[in-house]
């Protein structure tokens, strides 16, 4: 029986191997190869040059990664001790945004950002600016916030909180709350209870908090040319420019997209190699 | 990661119901929208670039369905069409794009007895070097690209391609996103040919590019996303193409356009139809449709681009003058149409060879970083 | 069911959060009914965006293929996640091991790496499919291979559909292992074929799992805008794709409308979904 029902995977199996195994493979081929279809070494070498836009992708992602835990932890913490009634809310409200495109949303902030955007404005209005020119002597119209590396930090935040607060939240209601009795029994005050009890079994929540904020935000190209208005190149835009961008090179953005898979599967793997003993606390 | 996932699932279901139901619902009201029609054209051009009703006429004419999309620069279209990942009929590039698809063998000859209104167009824009026995193209639209300001902003009178470059303004300058263009602006500033195969010129242009960069005198690389940057006074020096600093005009008055002292480049849009066409004698319908007097008033007094066709731009200034009851500026006139004082101090671009487009390609990628 | 309810700066932190959520959305809609064109320069009252929108081919058109893509990978990718998952549950450890592996591929790569991994692998298999065509059109008369294909709508659900089914698989998986494995064997033993044991026993056991991933993967295909993008082609565009299009040209807000229609679209059925549920639940437990 077991055997037989064992079949019903093989049209799967096939599948991932057309769809899954394939493609990874021809990209190998690609970033391996040359445009005239030679072996070659060239497009990895060629990516020192671009160290830069790796380091800068990584040090923004890891930016809004840490904001969004920041923010993100105690916003689930604290609603996770709120009423039923307020925390279903709060979870539709935290979702809501997720169900709009997130383009909409990063386009929203082009918009308040802008020199002449919706923020300068106010800050005009509110005598701001000028309050500035005469505090520090400059002449300016409004600040700079768009085309930024803070802008693009931003948006990634913006976009990318849900999904660090969602895992974080369900986890800190499953908490087994004997647990954080006993501690109190034992004559653990409120704090001690936190970061003996609450914080380490909420760790798998943060774990996977951070990989959902931190893979998109390393790999968009959306993001970084709405906010940051190609001043900011990415890895995501460095690739999309490869391939439907202005400097055709898909042996190139083969490559690229090669390396950035493995070091971002290197960082998962370490990563959960250093919470496996806490996830295994949890699930028994 | 596979827990990480199955928490949102989690969370994503305890709303699930909701999309589900709401979707399914609001499908039925918009497929009436979508037949599937086999009588189409597939024309990819660029964004602002048509008075779309001229779109609808066509297809109330011929019953032909157009799909009309855009690309974003001559580059970005090359990628797309070298990626396979496309099914135009019609593509409207630039001059020296339309050299090298000619070069790669990715433009099929056109049947010009379908394109009776060819004949119509100005034989100064046929036969150019890049088609130069014009078996392959129709000229759309020709101009030069120049600088935009806001003369509410800055107050010294630019003529030079220096303000691209010049600290001065940093933050203020809006840089091309199209290698070709950004570059060109630097070549012509170092007083080289536009079309210079040197690799020490190219490399000392990019240098020129990447300072100002690194000052940081862009605040930031646009296509069309300039419309809105420039005629809402967010940024104060940009360049473009003289069409569309028109169009920009009628909703900002502060701004102003020059075709730098140094020279700049002059360029003809022409449609061709790809070899890879499904659709070719619908392309070359819509080919003469849009080549016909008509079309090509209608489409200049929308774009704001010059036209090709002779009568077309000669009857402009009547047109313009019936439609408004006021005269056409002679200004406006000759920045659209650029006379021949101006197109003398300006190159066309041709296509490059190979090494040179992918030491253009890779330098446009450097400059990224 | 706490004993410590949180203190003014923890609410104030959450407002603060909800603020920072929502204002940029409400400033969105707001815009969406400015008669001026500009985001930012209030010219006073208009629907005219909206009537632009609904003559706006390209967009309803964009419509309808987000919602086709979606319905159709869902379904496709719902029958055979959840017989792959069933497959994958009976098969012996060792041998599943590394398939789930592979399975979860797409969800742990970056959407761009997918993507652009299925891009190239749609180009090279045209590439190879052409020269066949021509070689086939070559050799016999009979039969005509169009030579020349794409990528489109079809290139767009398999992109879709592989996305999905790793969703379905995981949601469906847990509902196997608490299943009663003996239930099966217990049918069998009754008399049942295996396929009647499959419909009459498992399915019923499995259901909420097989929902909750149908509904994953239909959240997934409409929110998708990076994989739609490489795989999409010129001839489809979904609305993420379209909405994408829209930020690089001359910006209309038709984009505030969509973003409008689309937020009270979700809201109203989430109000809709909340009162029936408080119903019920008043119902159930009075």
């Amino acid at each position: 029986m077991k055997n037989r029902l064992s079949r019903l995977a093989y049209p799967y199996v096939l599948w991932m191997a057309l769809f899954v195994v394939a493609p990874i493979l021809i990209m190998l081929v690609y970033a391996f190869t040359s445009a005239d279809g030679g072996f070659t070494l060239a497009n990895f070498l060629r990516m020192g040059r671009y160290s830069v836009v790796f380091v800068r992708s990584f040090k923004l992602a890891l930016i809004a990664t840490v904001i969004c835990l920041l923010v993100g932890y105690p916003i689930s913490y604290f609603m996770s001790r709120e009423g039923p009634g307020f925390q279903r809310t709060a979870m539709v409200l935290i979702m809501l945004p997720m169900w709009m495109n997130f383009l909409l949303r990063t386009y929203s902030w082009m918009s308040i950002l802008e020199n002449n955007g919706l923020l300068n404005r106010f800050f005009r209005f509110i005598g701001l600016i000028s309050a500035w020119n005469a505090a520090f002597g400059t002449d300016i119209n409004g600040f700079r916030m768009l085309n930024t590396q803070g802008a693009v930090v931003l948006g990634m935040v913006y976009n990318y909180l849900p999904f660090m607060i969602l895992p974080i939240y369900s986890v800190i209601l499953k908490l087994d709350h004997s647990l954080i009795e006993a501690a109190r029994d034992l004559g653990a005050d409120g704090a001690h209870v936190f970061l003996k009890v609450t914080l380490p079994l909420s760790l798998p929540g943060v774990l996977s908090g951070i990989t959902m904020v931190f893979v998109p935000s390393v790999s968009t190209f959306a993001i970084s040319q709405m906010l940051g208005g190609g001043t900011q190149t990415l890895l995501g835009d460095l690739i999309e420019q490869q391939f439907l961008g202005g400097a055709y090179n898909p042996h190139l953005g083969a490559a690229i997209s090669l390396v950035m898979m493995l070091i971002v599967v290197l960082c998962m793997y370490v990563m959960n190699r250093f919470g496996e003993g806490e996830e295994e606390a949890v699930i028994l | 990661m596979k827990k990480a996932i199955a928490l949102v699932l989690s969370a994503v279901t305890l709303l699930g119901t909701a999309a589900c139901s709401g979707n399914s619902g609001s499908s039925s009201s918009s497929s009436g929208s979508a037949q599937s029609f086999e009588n189409v054209v597939n024309v990819c051009s660029w964004g602002e670039y048509i008075d779309e009703s001229l779109i609808d006429e066509f297809e109330a004419e011929t019953g032909i369905h157009v799909n009309y999309q855009t690309a974003e620069s001559n580059e970005a279209l090359y990628s797309q069409l070298k990626m396979g990942g496309v099914d135009y009929d019609v593509v409207v590039p630039s001059d020296y794009m339309i050299a090298r698809l000619i070069k790669e063998d990715m433009l099929a000859e056109l049947n010009y007895d379908n394109i009776p209104n060819f004949s119509l167009i100005d034989p100064q824009y046929t036969h150019l070097s890049y088609d130069p026995d014009n078996l392959y193209t129709v000229p759309y639209t020709w101009g030069t690209v120049g600088i935009i300001y806001n003369t509410a902003m800055i107050d010294d009178e630019i003529t030079s391609w220096s303000a691209m470059f010049d600290p001065k303004y940093a933050g203020n300058v809006l840089m091309i996103r199209n290698s070709r263009d950004a570059l060109m602006a630097a070549l012509c500033y170092l007083g080289y040919s536009i079309n210079t195969t040197d690799e020490a010129e190219i490399r000392e242009a990019f240098a020129l590019l990447r300072g100002a960069k690194e000052q940081g005198v862009y605040q930031s690389f646009v296509m069309d996303e300039i419309y809105q940057k420039m005629e809402g006074g967010n940024a104060a020096i940009s360049m473009y193409y003289a069409g569309d600093y028109l169009t920009m005009l009628e909703n900002n008055e502060d701004l102003a356009y020059v075709v730098p002292e140094e020279g700049s480049n002059w360029f003809v849009d022409a449609m061709c139809v790809l070899k890879t066409a499904q659709h070719k004698e619908n392309a070359e319908a819509w080919i003469n449709f849009i080549a016909s007097t008509e079309s090509n008033l209608r489409n200049m007094d929308y774009i704001w681009y010059a036209s090709p066709n002779q009568e077309a731009l000669a009857q402009y200034p009547d047109y313009y003058e019936e439609e408004y009851g006021e005269a056409l500026d002679e200004e406006i006139y000759n920045i659209m149409a650029a006379p021949p004082e101006v197109l003398e101090r300006c190159e066309v671009y041709v296509n490059l060879p190979q090494e040179t487009l992918d030491l253009y390609n890779e330098l446009w990628t450097e400059l990224g970083i | 069911m706490n004993d410590k309810k949180n203190g003014f700066v923890s609410r104030l932190l959450i407002i603060l959060v909800f603020v920072f959520l929502y204002a940029p959305i409400i400033l969105l809609i707001l815009f969406s009914f400015n008669a001026g064109n500009s985001g930012s320069v209030w010219k006073g009252f208009s629907l005219h965006w909206y009537g632009e929108l609904f003559h706006n081919r390209l967009i309803l058109q964009s419509v309808y293929t987000t919602l086709l893509v979606s319905a159709l990978a869902t379904v496709i990718a719902t029958v055979a996640g959840t017989f792959a998952a069933i497959g994958f549950f009976a098969m012996r450890r060792e041998i599943r091991g590394p398939l789930v592996t592979v399975n979860n591929i797409p969800m742990m790569n970056a959407d761009i790496v997918t993507g652009v991994s299925l891009c190239l692998l749609f180009v090279a298999f045209f590439g190879f499919y052409g020269s066949f065509a021509h070689w086939f059109n070559g050799v016999q008369n009979f039969v005509h291979l169009k030579e020349q294909l794409s990528m489109g709508f079809g290139t767009l659900l398999i992109a879709h559909i592989g996305f999905n089914i790793p969703y379905v698989i995981l949601s469906v998986s847990p509902k196997l292992r608490q299943m009663d494995k003996n239930l099966v064997d217990a049918a069998q033993d009754l008399g049942c074929t295996w396929m009647q044991a499959f419909f009459k026993v498992i399915l019923p056991e499995i259901k909420p799992g097989i929902v909750s991933g149908a509904l994953t993967a239909f959240t997934m295909s409409i929110d998708d805008f990076v994989i739609s993008y490489f795989t999409a082609g010129s001839s489809s565009s979904t609305l993420a794709m379209t909405i994408y299009g829209m930020t690089k040209k001359r910006v209309t807000p038709q984009i505030n409308a969509v973003s409008t229609l689309l937020f009270l679209t979700v809201l109203i059925l989430l109000a809709l979904i909340n009162l029936r549920e408080s119903r019920r639940a008043a119902k159930t437990c009075p």
